[in-house]
């Protein structure tokens, strides 16, 4: 690599340039947009006009799309290969629920205009309602929260409500139990709404330990957190007996909707007991992840939660949909306006698509694939749940079998950017040593699944012979990069020469 | 089905090699009578064309801002998208990929973002600001619960020029975290006197600006009056644009501002997805909620991103996080920060200045009815009745007026108010339309 003959006069290498930040390309004159300059009057600002320079870079529209098209070309997408991220559901974006997004009926509708001029909006909203309703068995559906996050902050605000509703004794419940086993957004969740964690600890089988769940009912609780199938990759095969012991007990079961694809179209959510659970629309039903959202977290409840879902919600009167903004029992609003519409037009569309038998097959399929690299990759790589029955949509595989190769779960996440592959999700869950968490989905092909398990395989190999890896990756657009100097002096915003470094005084 | 590429000879395959008879067996801990042996009661898989069909109808049913003389605002605007915007978000390096926890192949996701972070600081005159919100009512809430705990106080002053979604988004938050909001009543002309509610239990004052109204009010006194006693001033912007025109919150001495960004490169869309913007001082940096993306270098001392102070973050403090927030509003960043990109300094003043141009005119032309004595690109209107009426009846006659501010205070004596907003889509013709209408 260092080699004179090979080195480029550039620095570039092929299709991997470089490219300098939007401030560093600053052509003042240039423009990436054509406005007229708007002749001098009294203007009626009040005396607030902004008289300095924003600081903005000039550059014309060429130079601005070679900019994007040069970043896009250091990231790697679903579109490029196989994307195993565990619990995180990358699965294939279909193209025409762009398109639908895009019809000017549905991006081109302001959020107030006269309900009369949104009616096809309106019925869409209820049309996503319906399928989402079938497919959970739950009677209620809220379509407002912005991301899964946002939808396990409505269902169990919507239980803190209810709790607060049925006098003193229920009010006072603060404890919440979560496995440990859990999304980091459950305890902070929980914790965010006053409640108390308390942990459940998993059992050998990646499991709730039924009895053991039941005596730490004893003390009271106000609900359960969990998800199903769960992360280790399982499903809670006594969710009916937790169910029970919840509702007995006085507490609501919340249910973390994150792994939903394991079962869509086969197991509804509304037959195993749960009182609320957000659906991550961005998971199951394809909406794009686009780097970090938006996501949409639509929440069902049960009959015992649905007065107190938020507002808005869509209503038929006098065969017109309207939007209802005040409800007596209602938890209130989640965000602005009523949702991310953007996102109900495409998961419709992918709902639509697939049909119940399609979706039928989509769990089937990714229940399979899983189960394939589990199977194929359980000797490679020590699989800690392998043996306690079949694995949902999720292979987990350990660090044990790395123990004493000196070689890391990163390793060998780094080490699998070199060959062309996105990692899987790593050091989550938290309940197994050096994680390793895989979620092929199924969209992919049993040759790309193929591909996957020599590649992992390949590394187990080289891992156990001896060969380091935590070099790698050498050909990715970056080396590992150095997230404590990152952190310890943080430069958040670009400056231009001359300025301070950091953005942290004194550091 | 289009989407889904495992074959039965594929299927048959694969079940030998992990030596189970079927798909079915592979849901035996699922407990049998939660099992459906059926397909739920849905319609069966589409073609694309038949989908593309059926949704089309739907679209049908709405009435889209371009085809009318369209006057809504109130926190949603309709502006012009260059089109270079929707084709590079829509390159599948950006749409399809995740957050970037892997920085050596997400450096075009955490480059836009620094990019994002920095014109997000330019613009609003703020030091640091994050990687986006789900969106302005909710940054607005975070906002609140971010100058409680740097005040170590629990009690927000909040004006009632705020966009009442965001009031009660932060309401729902209040009731259930405990904390307390002091909501003045609205005030259509402004001139709000908020400083006499400061007390030694304030933790912030929460102030739009431009207000729901349109009023544009110069906040620096409020700013040392919170200050003198301790709290935090909360700037929140619904129409990012102004900021092309108007004083940065930040040179008024604000403490963080909470904006909705959808102006910039992004459709209305029936109000979402949008993204907030959330920026403060470097001072409060480790009591703010959401991603962070900076500077670092990679093992060959090259310069690269990465997201950084996660140590906030759910999934690294679980029960202790400043928040429970795991994602951003990535692609509509990345619109917001292309559009920005393409508008440039030049282009963003140009903006700014032709709407508030366009706006005065219509002002103008509609006189004594104005009741905002100044505003940027959105103004409130007094007319001789029922503005929901009249909206309801302008739109049947194929004009969208404006959003009655009967819509957002239900219940209030502001039943005769109605909101109009002029952006650069909104051209002369439309003016003189409105115009002839209210008259």
């Amino acid at each position: 690599m260092t080699d004179a003959f090979h080195d480029t006069i550039s620095g570039d290498r092929g299709l991997h340039i470089e490219e300098p930040l939007i401030f560093e390309q600053d052509s003042p004159g240039a423009l990436g947009v054509d406005w007229p300059e708007v002749e001098a009057r009294v203007d009626r600002l009040g005396a607030l006009a902004r008289e300095d320079a924003i600081g903005l870079p000039s550059l014309a529209e060429p130079t601005v799309v070679r900019h994007y098209t040069r970043l896009s070309q250091k990231n790697y997408g679903i579109d490029t290969g196989l994307f195993p991220l565990g619990s995180c559901t990358m699965k294939h974006n279909p193209r025409l629920n762009e398109r639908l997004a895009r019809l000017p009926g549905f991006a081109d509708i302001h959020p107030l205009q006269p309900e009369s001029s949104v009616q096809g909006a309106l019925r869409l909203c209820r049309e996503l309602q319906r399928w989402l309703m079938a497919l959970t068995g739950m009677p209620c559906v809220a379509l407002t929260p912005g991301a899964g996050a946002h939808g396990e902050l409505c269902g169990m605000m919507a239980i803190r409500a209810a709790l607060d509703a049925q006098g003193e004794e229920s009010a006072a419940r603060r404890r919440v139990l979560v496995p440990d086993s859990a999304h980091g957004t459950n305890p902070a969740t929980a914790a965010a709404l006053g409640f108390q964690v308390v942990s459940i600890p998993e059992d050998a089988r990646g499991r709730v330990d039924p009895a053991r769940f039941e005596a730490l009912l004893e003390d009271g609780i106000a609900a359960v957190m969990l998800t199903n199938p769960n992360t280790c990759g399982v499903f809670e095969n006594d969710i009916h007996r937790i169910a029970d012991a919840v509702h007995e007990a006085g507490g609501y079961f919340y249910c973390d909707g994150a792994n939903f694809n394991a079962i869509v179209g086969r197991v509804r959510p509304g037959d195993l007991g749960i009182d609320a659970m957000h659906l991550n629309l961005h998971k199951t039903f394809s909406t794009p992840h686009g780097g970090g959202g938006p996501g949409a977290g639509p929440v069902v409840f049960s009959e015992a939660l649905a007065p107190y879902a938020p507002v808005p919600r869509i209503v038929e009167e006098d065969g017109l949909l309207r939007l209802e903004e005040a409800n007596g029992a209602t938890l209130g609003r989640m965000k602005a306006f009523h949702g991310q519409m953007g996102m109900f037009v495409r998961a419709l569309a992918y709902l639509m698509s697939h049909g119940s038998d399609g979706l039928r097959q989509v769990s089937g399929d990714a229940v399979l694939n899983a189960n394939y690299l589990l199977r194929r990759l359980e000797g490679a790589f020590s699989a800690p749940f392998a043996h306690a029955g079949p694995a949902m949509h999720e292979a987990l595989f350990d660090d044990r079998s790395l123990r004493d190769s000196g070689v890391t779960t990163l390793d060998i996440a780094k080490a699998m950017i070199d060959e062309g592959l996105h990692p899987m999700t790593v050091y989550f869950p938290l309940v197994v040593h050096g994680a390793m968490l895989v979620e092929p989905t199924e969209t992919e092909t049993r040759a790309s699944l193929d591909r996957f398990t020599a590649i992992m395989q390949g590394l187990a190999e080289r891992a156990k012979a001896g060969v380091a890896l935590s070099e790698a990756p050498h050909h990715a657009p970056r080396r590992r990069l150095d997230e404590t100097r990152a952190a310890r002096r943080p430069v958040l915003r670009w400056q231009p020469a001359g300025n301070a470094k950091s953005d942290v005084p004194g550091v | 089905m289009r989407y889904l590429p495992i074959t039965e000879a594929d299927r048959r395959v694969m079940l030998e090699a992990i030596g189970m008879p079927s798909v079915e067996a592979l849901f035996a801990d699922v407990p049998e009578e939660a099992l459906l042996a059926e397909p739920v009661n849905l319609p069966p898989h589409a073609s694309e064309y038949e989908v593309e069909k059926r949704l089309s109808r739907l679209a049908a049913q709405n009435r889209p801002a371009g085809a009318s003389p369209f006057f809504c605002g109130a926190g949603t605007y309709r502006h012009h998208i260059p089109a270079a915007v929707d084709h590079l978000i829509q390159r599948g390096e950006f749409l399809t990929s995740y957050t970037p926890y892997q920085p050596e192949i997400a450096q075009g996701t955490l480059q836009y973002l620094f990019e994002f972070q920095t014109q997000v600081c330019l613009l609003t005159g703020m030091e640091v600001a994050n990687a986006s919100m789900y969106d302005g009512a909710t940054a607005t809430a975070e906002a609140v619960m971010m100058a409680n705990r740097v005040a170590r106080r629990s009690k927000a002053v909040v004006s009632g020029n705020l966009h009442p979604h965001y009031r009660d988004t932060a309401a729902t938050l209040a009731r259930f975290q405990g904390f307390t909001l002091d909501c003045a009543p609205p005030q259509p002309q402004g001139g709000e006197a908020l400083a006499r509610r400061i007390d030694a239990e304030t933790s912030c004052v929460v102030v739009q600006y431009p207000d729901l109204f349109g009023n544009i009010a110069d906040y620096s006194e409020l700013a040392e009056a919170a200050h003198a006693k301790g709290a935090l001033l909360v700037v929140v912007v619904t129409e990012i644009v102004a900021l092309g025109a108007l004083r940065p919150p930040g040179a008024m001495g604000a403490d963080i501002v909470a904006a909705e960004g959808q102006s910039l490169g992004n459709p209305m869309s029936f109000g979402g997805p949008h993204l907030g913007l959330f920026a403060t001082r470097t001072r409060h940096l480790r009591q703010m909620p959401g991603r962070l993306c900076g500077e670092t270098v990679d093992a060959e001392g090259r310069r690269g991103y990465v997201l950084t102070l996660a140590t906030r973050e759910q999934h690294i403090r679980r029960e202790r996080a400043t928040s429970n927030i795991c994602t951003n509003s990535g692609l509509c960043a990345l619109a917001f920060t292309i559009h920005l990109t393409l508008l440039g300094e030049t282009g963003l003043k140009r903006l700014a200045s032709l709407n508030h141009a366009r706006a005065a005119e219509l002002a103008d032309r509609l006189g004594r009815r104005v009741v905002t004595p100044s505003f940027f690109n959105e103004f409130t209107v007094r007319l001789d009745g029922d503005a929901a009426a009249a909206v309801e009846r302008l739109a049947g006659e194929g004009i969208l007026a404006g959003v009655p501010v009967s819509r957002l205070h239900p219940g209030t004596a502001l039943d005769d108010l109605l909101l109009v907003a002029v952006t650069e889509t909104t051209d002369g013709d439309d003016l003189a339309a409105l115009a002839e209408a209210l008259r």
